[in-house]
């Protein structure tokens, strides 16, 4: 187990260094042109020199990179060229607010999607699972942000049970935010739902098959032990790493959903910062949610080992 | 030689090189077991068609504002009704899927041309090669899609060619992968041994011995990615990122429809009803295809 821990620790630390140097190079190597985001159009080519070089962008592409891992990691992130900010309080800020959204749609949809794909997958071909299938085949097909304006318009104008719109303060208290992060987080878990529902039904089924419950049912064991006690543990296992998956999905379907309803998060201030071609802020933003995409797999596979032997062993 | 090689091709799941008869009874049996995948397939094509020949169907010019007919509900004239410029929806449907068919499909097929090739050298290949590779892939897929698209788009600058880049960038990893991993399968069995001994070049190994048994598995991969696609398309549409305006774009007009839902609700409607409906159905196609495979390998 400790050296499964090693491992899988060092492994993410290596991702990490790599998809940085992705991210880093496809925002200093591209044709993006700083000085003149900085500058404006008809700077001086003297100025944009002395930019350059303040900048350290007149160095050689590997050297940049390390001077900007280790301020990186010493949490200086520069400043936003475009809000004139220091970068890591404003992206630590948004992230929080988008955790928010990621954990109100998490705690709607797992259990709610386990619940449904465990039924549909115990009563595989009936009316039922019949039922959840198609509904759960179009919830993947709806984009986020159909189904956003959908709750907006019927939810928020027509029964006006909630606010339509979900701009709070990037500074509010989650009890002042919370009626407004309803219909976000619902859209968020529309899609979880259908996607981590279909695969636990999937799981469910192939369990079934399997010749242990075969055993189980003719020794006489009660039938919701069998499914209790047996399929489901079984069955839920590949879900954990699902569940993992599905926070990158997330991180993506919030930079939508953000949008639709107006709300202050992570994913709003990244198409902010791409329409202000704002590369330092970008570059944060990314870093920040590549790590936390990174950290949930890492959750998810030490679980994993944790709750199946047979994976730390081998 | 060569004719000896030949004779060797009995393998495993080749739809490619099935008889008539067989992919016809693989059809029925398909028909019968999900009607849905079919009607999905049929979807797709339907769509197709439409983005090649619907041009010249429809009298309207997608991009034509006529201020007397602005907002109008659907009628004869105008099947999908009008938006708020008093341009044709139907029309702008019929172009906006030109546009994301031709985006989405030739990324798709780009990456997994690419993926195929990558896959089958790395996985043909081994050694350190095939390390650096997949830690590579390891890296990208790491990035969530949208983010990394995102990074491009600033860094590239905003644009449909960017997002072509984009989708390539997500999707080769993701290909590479599952093509290796069928490699990885087929290159241990026995036909592809006696290749080897019998002095078969590299390219033809592995275009000719190994390429066919991956075939299908790509197929349903390459469904999978174009159903993603459509989506990522859509998606950035809709956040105004990616598109020429005012050429017409299913995301964007969904968008761009927001505001006029109160007035006229088929504004909305339509656009968003053709991205659910085209997704669903490459969706279902994908199933489809996926259970086709599982009929080949258990013949």
């Amino acid at each position: 187990m400790i050296s499964y821990l090693t491992r899988r620790v060092l492994f993410f630390g290596l991702t990490l260094l790599l998809t940085s140097l992705i991210v880093f190079a496809a925002v200093r190597l591209l044709p993006g042109d700083v000085e003149t985001a900085v500058l404006g159009r008809g700077a001086e080519p003297a100025a944009r020199a002395a930019l350059r070089q303040e900048l350290g962008l007149d160095l050689p592409f590997l050297i940049q990179y390390a001077n900007w891992l280790g301020k990186f990691l010493r949490g200086d992130w520069g400043n936003s060229y475009a809000l004139k900010a220091p970068i890591m309080p404003l992206v630590m800020q948004r992230l929080g607010n988008s955790m928010r959204l990621a954990l109100i749609a998490m705690l709607i949809a797992v259990p709610l999607s386990v619940l449904l794909g465990l039924l549909a997958g115990l009563s595989e071909g009936k009316p039922f699972d019949i039922a959840f299938s198609l509904i759960s085949l179009i919830l993947v097909g709806i984009p986020e942000f159909v189904m956003g304006i959908i709750l907006i318009n019927v939810v928020a104008l027509e029964w006006k049970l909630l606010p339509p719109s979900a701009s709070v303060p990037p500074d509010a208290s989650f009890s002042e935010a919370l009626p407004r992060l309803i219909l976000p987080s619902l859209t968020a878990a529309a899609v979880l739902l259908a996607y981590i529902g279909r695969l636990t039904r999937v799981g469910v089924i192939a369990e079934l098959r399997r010749t242990y419950v075969r055993t189980a049912v003719l020794k006489g064991l009660r039938w919701r032990q069998v499914v209790f006690k047996h399929v489901l543990r079984n069955a839920l296992l590949p879900t954990i790493t699902v569940i993992a998956i599905s926070f990158g999905w997330l991180i993506s379907g919030l930079v939508v959903i953000e949008n639709v309803f107006a709300y202050p998060g992570l994913g709003r201030l990244m198409v902010f910062a791409i329409q202000q071609r704002d590369l330092p802020l970008i570059l944060g933003g990314v870093m920040i949610a590549v790590t936390a995409f990174a950290l949930a797999n890492l959750i998810a596979d030490l679980l994993y080992a944790a709750l199946n032997p047979r994976i730390r062993l081998s | 030689m060569r004719a000896t090689a030949r004779q060797r091709q009995t393998q495993p799941l080749q739809i490619v090189r099935l008889s008539m008869a067989r992919r016809g009874r693989l059809l029925r049996r398909l028909w019968h077991d999900a009607p849905l995948s079919s009607i999905g397939a049929l979807g797709v094509i339907g769509f197709l068609l439409l983005a090649l020949i619907g041009p010249y169907l429809t009298p309207y010019n997608p991009t034509a504002n006529s201020l007397s007919e602005r907002n109008q509900p659907p009628s004869l004239a105008h099947p999908f009704g009008t938006d708020n410029f008093g341009r044709d929806i139907l029309s702008r449907i019929i172009y906006g899927g030109r546009n994301i068919f031709a985006l989405t499909g030739s990324a798709t097929l780009i990456a997994v041309g690419l993926g195929l090739v990558i896959g089958l050298y790395v996985g043909y290949l081994g050694g350190w090669l095939d390390q650096i590779v997949m830690r590579l892939a390891d890296a990208l897929l790491a990035l969530p899609s949208l983010l990394l698209t995102l990074v491009l788009l600033g860094a590239l600058g905003n644009s449909r060619f960017t997002v072509l880049v984009a989708i390539v960038i997500l999707y080769v990893p993701i290909v590479t992968r599952v093509v290796r991993s069928v490699v990885l399968d087929v290159k241990t069995k026995a036909y592809i041994e006696a290749a080897e001994i019998g002095g078969e070049s590299r390219f033809h190994i592995l275009f000719r011995e190994i390429m066919p048994a991956v075939l299908p598995t790509l197929a349903v991969e390459g469904a999978l990615r174009f159903s993603y696609a459509i989506f990522l398309v859509a998606s950035l549409g809709f956040l105004g990122l990616g598109v020429a305006r005012p050429e017409p774009d299913w995301g964007l007009m969904v968008s761009e429809a927001r505001d006029w839902y109160a007035l006229s609700p088929h504004i909305l409607f339509f656009p968003s009803a053709a991205i659910v409906v085209l997704v669903v159905c490459v969706n279902l196609m994908a199933d489809g295809l996926r259970r086709l495979l599982e009929y080949s390998e258990a013949d």
